[in-house]
């Protein structure tokens, strides 16, 4: 509790400066309207003025909140059309659940099929030989970069909506897991190891008993990583690929037509989102190590 | 062929096996077949590698021939099963177009990798060493800037790419701006950790010295926090690469990678696009590999850099 106050002066500070940023960037455009209508502004008018217009170089904190509000709070998130209920685009839920639908269901996808390649490498040598250092070659390639093309060619297949998306997002929470979870199934030290063989423990009971809990911690972390990944790569995906829908989406169109204030929006939502996800991921990694006996 | 889970008198089990699954998949589809020839033949192979042998040899060898199976399988599965080259070229076809367009391909490495990512790591990584060196001569701060700096690490930077592409034009410049965003929060909450790393006994000894601030920074503090200084720089080398190619997508000149791929994709010229993602992976290896070099040699005293 005691880092309430230095965080809360960190965000005061960067809020500062932001408001600051936005008098600065916004001041030509003002000043350069007065002169062509042949005003003559006061600085406190012309302060007054970079913080509401309309489509500023850069929006305000409070801009922002308010387009956050109108698009949340101020639309309903479905509508209906030619007599159907269906998603109502004004509003950033409907785009925010339109990413994180394929976010999270890649996540679950990606992991799963970690934590089994994980098992494979810590039980067999020539996966462990094989498979890790090309997984731990991958990380340093910028995968992220190229989601688009997956989408573009999965879109050739005849592939569409929601499979494509999580497939970027199933490959980016894919290696991390991998990674942490070969890991954490070799952390059990050699003594615990030497005492399951005492009670003549078979590979899947040594499995089952004690090299997945012990991995736990492990896992979590890496689940943290991942999940983060995953929904940096929905909303890389939706960039290029002209998507209707989605955060992403959300990022280009507002782009193409110079709405800062939408683009800050999205941002401000994904990155509302990835708090969630990240927040629910530590609550259940808190409650699971208590479970298990390991809280503090 | 598995060490852990088979018992020595069933060895013959897992070749018998393998066989008979190779038949029937050729009797349903003879290409299927031979796939499935091909792949688990390797796979005994390796097996009988990591089995038999031991040492450094073995744990070059298992890893490029299971590479190298990837890659014929890839070859060989588009080869007989007639996929379009737009959907999957051959890992031939890549390659052959990747001598071709050498200077085309080298144009945009220089564009994005040497003008874009390469300009913003070190603006970016410089700005947060120095910000985390102001950060660390105050608790206070410290206190504050560490959980806020984990959370902007852990939020989708890459989406501010469109607004520093209005704001810098579509030069590098933009490019080099994002792989800042992109870089600085890591770098920070990395350095801000590893000044933090030398225990009390050795600030406490340098202090009975009578060493200057800067001297303790600089004989104890920093060497100290290097292996986390150098595990952001890592981190960082595939950020930045990601930061410079997505930022083009919104935006550049007609030369670098995130523009080559944006144009033969839609031009669906995906060999080009393969050739652009594989000097793409080249660089990211590169530049990691080259960080992992100079921490190598930074930070020899480092027990993660003993050999074994």
């Amino acid at each position: 509790m005691r880092s309430v106050i230095p965080v809360l002066t960190v965000v005061a500070v960067i809020v500062a400066i932001w408001f600051a940023g936005s008098i600065g960037m916004n001041r030509a455009w003002t000043v350069d309207q007065a002169e062509r209508r042949g005003l003559e502004l006061s600085a406190a008018d012309i302060i007054a003025d970079t913080l509401r217009q309309e489509r500023p170089v850069l929006p305000t904190p409070a801009q922002v909140m308010a387009e956050l509000w109108a698009t949340t709070a101020g639309e309903p998130v479905f509508r209906e059309r030619r007599g159907q209920m269906q998603g109502n685009p004004r509003s950033l839920f409907f785009h925010a659940w339109q990413t994180l639908a394929p976010t999270m269901l890649g996540f679950v996808m990606g992991t799963l099929a970690g934590i089994l390649l994980a098992v494979g490498i810590v039980h067999n040598r020539a996966m462990d030989l094989g498979v890790m250092p090309w997984a731990i070659a991958s990380q340093t390639i910028p995968i992220l970069a190229v989601a688009p093309i997956v989408i573009v060619v999965l879109n050739a297949v005849g592939l569409e909506g929601l499979v494509p998306k999580s497939l970027i997002s199933a490959y980016l929470s894919f290696f991390p897991v991998v990674v942490g979870m070969v890991k954490g199934l070799r952390s059990p030290n050699a003594m615990d190891l030497d005492l399951l063989r005492t009670y003549s423990a078979s590979n899947a009971q040594t499995l089952w008993k004690l090299r997945l809990p012990a991995s736990v911690p492990y896992l979590f972390t890496s689940l943290k990583v991942g999940i983060a990944a995953a929904l940096v790569g929905t909303i890389v995906a939706e960039l290029p690929t002209g998507a209707r829908f989605g955060l992403g989406a959300r990022l280009l169109t507002g782009s193409y037509y110079g709405q800062t204030i939408q683009i800050w929006s999205a941002l401000f939502m994904a990155a509302i989102c990835a708090a969630c996800l990240v927040a629910l991921l530590s609550a259940a990694e808190r409650a699971t190590t208590r479970r298990m006996g390991l809280g503090r | 062929m598995s060490v852990g889970l088979a018992p020595v008198r069933q060895r013959w089990i897992w070749p018998a096996l393998g066989a008979s699954v190779v038949v029937i998949a050729a009797i349903y589809d003879v290409r299927l077949g031979i796939i499935m020839g091909v792949w688990l033949g390797a796979w005994a192979v390796n097996g009988w590698l990591a089995g038999a042998a031991r040492g450094t040899g073995v744990r070059v060898m298992v890893p490029l021939i299971f590479g190298a199976t990837l890659l014929a399988l890839w070859e060989i599965t588009v080869g007989l099963y007639d996929v379009s080259p737009i959907i999957l070229p051959a890992p031939s076809l890549i390659v052959a177009q990747f001598a071709v367009s050498t200077d085309v391909l080298w144009a945009d490495f220089q564009q994005t990798i040497l003008k874009g990512a390469l300009a913003g790591y070190v603006i970016g990584c410089g700005a947060a060493v120095l910000v985390a060196l102001a950060v660390d001569r105050s608790m206070f701060l410290q206190r504050g800037v560490l959980p806020v700096g984990n959370f902007i690490a852990a939020l989708p930077i890459v989406g501010t790419a469109p607004i520093l592409v209005m704001w810098f034009g579509f030069g590098w410049q933009s490019k080099a701006a994002v792989v800042v965003a992109m870089v600085f929060f890591p770098m920070l909450v990395n350095t801000v950790q590893g000044l933090k790393a030398s225990g009390a006994m050795q600030r406490d000894l340098m202090h009975t010295y009578a060493a200057s601030y800067w001297q303790s920074l600089f004989k104890l503090r920093l060497p100290n926090a290097l292996p986390f200084i150098f595990n952001g720089l890592k981190i960082c080398t595939t950020l930045a690469l990601i930061g410079a190619i997505v930022a083009e997508f919104f935006g550049s000149p007609t030369v670098g990678m995130g523009f080559r791929i944006k144009i033969e994709v839609g031009r669906l010229a995906m060999d080009m696009v393969w050739a652009s993602i594989f000097v793409a992976a080249l660089a990211g290896t590169g530049f990691y590999g080259l960080v992992a070099l100079i921490e190598r040699w930074l930070t020899f005293w480092h027990p993660s850099q003993r050999r074994r």
